[in-house]
């Protein structure tokens, strides 16, 4: 069993105004709140490392362009880097970084137009993993609402070459040789967008965010735009495990730090019905048994007036025993529960709108 | 800030045979050690954006996508008008890299 009390719990907030950083060292009863951080520029995802301690922040801004923002010393100084990271001279330029991952000696970078990059001296340099761009498929990606976004990355556990990633709306892609050739991995995932008969296409879904299960490489949890999804064969298929949801509809999905069959979502309402949570009321979904069944957790979470919206990256797990569950929303709140989702506490509520949560435990 | 002939690292050119550029508070505060208002040897706003970057690497970067052009939420002003990457500079010319009016 891990100890809570002896440790600092790091929460790593993006938000549309500059990265926080809610920091704990009481067991995860009260958050110490610092920032904004990197000149206040929209954050789209704050990553810690949990072999360095090092934090970056992915973003860009209106004037500047993207950057990788990153901190040795839990926020204290900031440095930013964009060298190499770009696509060549005459294609469309990178808006932003949209998400950032770590595998071995690999800091990966997500960016918007969808692409991927990857960094081997702690995201000082860049270097474009060109086989994603390369897909055959590319001249017939469409963007989702949110643009056309890498905006989730999943590394293998143990193999250094396996990556999938998550882009709007093109659907999951895999590659299994470290970034040089890529496969769509949507089957089975519907878009009820296609006309009927053709709902079921190799790409095009809009995938909204997914999650690996802990221990079990092979097990995906996906949400998408149409539907909350599930793979037990590393994607190369998906299932539908939406029975007893509210709605088909949400953003974020985060996996418990050691049970493959628990998983969390925040469904809200529906596309075109405001994309808040339902009836006003908030609420995060869990399942105990893989997606078979749902309970919902709303014990300290506000169930009145609450036109609450949770975006794809907003959701995280922490490693500590029971796992907390963190979740920030659009409208700037973040809330806690120390206890794998039971009882939940306000940590802030009025932040900028928030567009990632991760966390990072580090010992003293 | 302003930089003049005292300031550590500043090359001597002559009187007049070099650019006069200033930047925006919100580019120098990305830069620590980076000034406001600096003299550099340039002939055209490419080669003042170069130079910029060999003073404070990873400055270009913020300044130019890989169009290539001077960002879309930029403006470098030369003799009262819009300039390019292009735009030729003569010595003694003022150049203002100003940011635009954008965001919410």
């Amino acid at each position: 069993m891990t100890k809570s009390k002896s440790r600092r719990v790091l929460i790593l907030i993006g938000t549309k105004k500059g990265a926080f950083i809610a920091e704990s060292v009481d067991g995860r009863q009260t958050w110490n709140l610092k920032g904004p951080f990197c000149a206040a520029w929209p954050i789209n995802h704050v990553y810690g490392d949990p072999a360095t301690g090092t934090i970056y922040a992915g973003g860009g801004n209106e004037w500047f362009g993207p950057a990788v923002w990153k901190t040795t010393d839990c926020g204290a100084t900031w440095t930013h880097s964009s060298a190499g990271l770009a696509y060549a001279e005459g294609e469309p330029p990178i808006k932003t970084v949209w998400s950032l991952a770590r595998a071995s000696d690999r800091l990966y970078a997500g960016v918007e137009p969808a692409g991927l990059f990857h960094s081997t001296d702690n995201g000082e340099t860049w270097t474009h993993l060109s086989g994603l761009r390369d897909h055959p498929t590319r001249k017939d990606w469409q963007a989702g609402g949110g643009g056309l976004t890498l905006h989730t990355i999943v590394p293998h556990p143990s193999d250094d070459r396996q990556v999938w990633v998550g882009m709007s709306a093109v659907g999951v892609f895999h590659t299994a040789d470290g970034g040089a050739t890529w496969t769509p991995r949507n089957k089975g995932v519907r878009n009820d967008y296609m006309p009927e008969g053709q709902q079921y296409p190799e790409f095009g879904q809009c995938v909204h965010n997914i999650a690996i299960a802990p221990g079990d490489p092979d097990r995906l949890y996906q949400q998408n735009h149409c539907g909350m999804y599930r793979s037990d064969d590393g994607g190369q298929s998906w299932r539908n495990i939406g029975a007893g949801l509210p709605s088909t509809f949400g953003f974020p999905v985060a996996a418990h730090p050691r049970d493959a069959e628990t998983v969390y979502l925040a469904p809200l309402n529906g596309d075109v019905l405001g994309r808040f949570m339902p009836d006003a009321q908030t609420a995060i979904w869990r399942s105990r048994d893989g997606g078979a069944t749902w309970a919902d957790l709303r014990q300290g979470l506000p169930q009145q007036n609450a036109y609450i919206g949770v975006l794809r990256q907003a959701m995280a797990t922490d490693q500590l025993e029971p796992a907390g569950v963190y979740f920030g929303t659009s409208g700037g709140q973040l809330f806690a529960s120390a206890d794998e989702g039971e009882t939940w506490s306000t940590v802030a509520q009025h932040l900028p709108s928030i567009t990632s949560i991760e966390t990072l435990v580090i010992d003293d | 800030m302003t930089e003049n002939s005292d300031s550590p690292g500043y090359k001597s050119h002559g009187h007049n045979s070099g650019v006069r550029v200033l930047l925006p508070r919100a580019l120098v505060d990305l830069f620590p050690g980076s000034v406001g208002d600096v003299q550099l040897d340039a002939r055209t706003v490419d080669e003042l954006i170069h130079a910029l970057d060999a003073r404070w690497p990873g400055m270009r970067d913020r300044l130019v996508d890989t169009t290539p052009a001077i960002r879309r939420h930029l403006n470098v002003f030369v003799d009262g008008g819009r300039a390019t990457l292009d735009t030729g500079l003569v010595p003694g010319t003022t150049v203002y890299i100003l940011t635009a009016m954008s965001g919410g």
